[in-house]
């Protein structure tokens, strides 16, 4: 009954991502058509007759309203057309070689957070108000707020330039080249997620089935693991979500540090050089990555939640 | 409506109690008193205030002017001798005027555009609680729909595409912020309109403008309170993220993110212009999330973290 339940609440969900969708494409659309300033302005003044020429051929000479429709259009048969910019190269191509980088910067980091600042996060519940649960939650406060572009220079300095241990930036696909980037970007989602799982598990650790499970004899640390571990660990899940999002933002900044040929310095490029399909593009893919994974982050907490139950339209 | 008479002026009872003249403990006393008793916001508070009377009164006492090159002085360290004491940068401009001066601009943005996110976030969102039925259906699926898009992405574009203005940095951030606002808002107004004090006012005669001014936004206060100290936080970071990547503030001006911006490109020869305006960043981001902890804790007890 549940799954089904589930099924049904999937199926809704999946219609409501539409409209989003459809805002998401028709604000930057407009809103990157209204810049002064085409893509063709950078260079020396072109010749009308070859400015013409090329309007033509991007359909930048067609009404605004036309071009509009003629996007949608190819963007839902998934093509993000040429890139201004990058001569030869489609913005297709350009997402299919930043995206794999990018896509496991942001996964590691991401498995990386969750491991770490679940255990620091239960570690210091469960060392409620002693000296170790303040210094590890004034550590936490501290990765929240320290931003990334400072962390990255400081780590890069003293690891790379000072140490030598490991290389500055670049990017070869070897461990060498992703430790300090990855460890960069999952800090603050670490210390976040710290903090939720302290407070979740401190208020778990208060409730009557646990009291029961504690008054059946049972030793601590099955209390935890059997019991408490579950309920407390929902809210982490639901932030996986927003947590995806400040994963993808951060890359955009780290990227640019680190100098990794990412999606995040695609866009920082693209919007520097008005490349209007470029910047669309990314804006678009990055829009729906975050709004399916937030999907299937809200379904894995339907699933794991007992107390959701879908019989009703909510 | 019920039977229970008021007490009358002759009542001795309430003579009483007129006469003792105890204080009331409201809401806000008891808040205070649990604000004061947090010892991280308390210390965090005095740092911020220290922080904004440097960086609005430290320029004008300090020798230097911003703009000023020191040619003989050129990225030299932090000296007492030099009268640079945070060092000075590339060009020979004195690192801390430059540091206070960033201050300024990141503090401003932080307040401006937080006002901004406050003044959309609350009207909206009390509208949308206060109405109810299918004006509030409509109002929050749009803003589920807004919530869904990578906000950051939607700041560089308008940043880029309007240019770097700093009014326009005010606008942009505020107008991207306002979600979080518009939500809680919404759902305390629901909870607050069925509430007598409100129904009396609509049995007033009262019409539904004044209501929500009069009778729910100030109720919503505490609530808007806690989120604003959080949001000022978010917005500075969100002001220091754009002037890194170069989209923020343009020069003359300057802010965190644009110094700290700079400092990054020369750290290897001159560390200091990258440290300092990275530690003051960090010390008013740090501050500001604990008040707002402690004015979560002081306000809204249920909802500790």
């Amino acid at each position: 009954m549940k799954q089904e339940g589930i099924l049904r609440h999937a199926a809704t969900r999946l219609l409501g991502l539409i409209p989003t969708l459809l805002v998401l494409i028709t604000i930057a659309f407009f809103l990157i058509r209204v810049a002064p300033g085409g893509p063709f302005d950078s260079e020396k003044a072109l010749p009308p007759e070859i400015r013409a020429n090329l309007d033509a051929k991007y359909h930048l000479d067609e009404p605004l309203l036309q071009q509009y429709f003629r996007y949608l259009g190819q963007i839902i048969s998934g093509d993000f057309g040429p890139s201004f910019q990058y001569k030869d190269w489609s913005v297709n191509e350009l997402i299919a070689q930043g995206f794999p980088v990018s896509a496991t910067l942001g996964g590691l980091a991401m498995l990386l957070a969750f491991v770490i600042g679940s255990l620091v996060g239960i570690a210091a519940a469960l060392r409620q108000n002693s000296a170790a649960d303040y210094s590890i939650m004034g550590v936490a406060m501290l990765g929240i707020s320290i931003p990334n572009f400072v962390v990255a220079p400081l780590l890069i300095l003293g690891v790379a330039v000072y140490a030598g241990w490991l290389p500055a930036g670049g990017w070869d696909w070897s461990w060498q080249r992703m430790v300090l980037p990855v460890v960069t970007l999952a800090l603050p989602v670490i210390a976040y997620i710290a903090r939720l799982m302290r407070g979740s598990m401190i208020e778990v650790l208060h409730s009557n089935f646990i009291r029961t499970a504690r008054a059946k004899g049972l030793p601590e640390r099955v209390v935890i693991r059997r019991h408490a571990l579950k309920p407390a660990i929902l809210p982490v899940i639901s932030y996986m979500g927003p947590a995806t999002a400040a994963l993808i933002t951060g890359s955009v900044v780290i990227e640019r540090i680190y100098s990794i040929p990412g999606l995040g310095s695609y866009f920082v490029q693209g919007a520097l050089n008005r490349d209007y399909t470029l910047v669309m593009g990314v804006v678009v893919f990055y829009g729906v990555v975050i709004i399916v994974l937030n999907f299937i982050v809200d379904l894995l907490y339907a699933w794991l939640n007992p107390r959701i139950r879908y019989d009703e339209t909510q | 409506m019920s039977e229970r008479t008021t007490p009358s002026v002759e009542d001795p009872f309430a003579q009483a109690l007129a006469a003792a003249d105890v204080p009331g403990r409201s809401l806000w006393t008891d808040a205070s008193h649990r604000l004061l008793k947090n010892r991280a916001a308390v210390v965090s508070g005095i740092i911020m205030a220290v922080m904004v009377l440097l960086v609005v009164f430290g320029p004008m006492l300090l020798p230097w002017e911003p703009d000023f090159t020191d040619w003989d002085h050129t990225s030299s360290p932090p000296s007492l001798e030099t009268g640079h004491w945070f060092g000075t940068d590339a060009v020979g401009r004195d690192l801390l005027v430059r540091t206070l001066e960033g201050g300024r601009i990141s503090l401003l943005v932080g307040l401006v555009a937080t006002l901004v996110s406050l003044a959309i976030g609350v009207t909206y969102g009390a509208v949308a609680g206060y109405y109810g039925g299918l004006t509030d259906r409509v109002m929050m699926r749009v803003v589920d729909i807004i919530y869904a898009l990578p906000f950051m992405f939607f700041v560089i574009l308008l940043m880029v595409v309007f240019g770097r203005h700093i009014l326009l940095i005010f606008v942009a951030i505020g107008a991207v912020n306002w979600l979080d606002m518009a939500r809680i808002v919404r759902g305390q107004t629901l909870s607050l309109k069925n509430m007598e004090f409100v129904e009396a006012a609509r049995a007033c005669g009262v019409d539904h403008n004044a209501i929500i001014r009069r009778h729910i936004i100030p109720n919503l206060l505490g609530v808007v309170m806690v989120y604003v100290t959080l949001t000022i936080p978010q917005v500075i970071l969100v002001e220091s993220f754009l002037s890194f990547l170069g989209l923020g503030v343009q020069e003359p001006m300057s802010s965190w993110g644009a110094l700290v911006n700079d400092g990054a490109q020369d750290m290897e020869s001159a560390p200091w212009t990258l440290v300092f305006p990275a530690v003051f960043l960090t010390v008013t981001l740090y501050c500001f999330n604990y008040i707002g902890d402690g004015m979560r804790d002081a306000l809204d007890p249920k909802d500790r973290l």
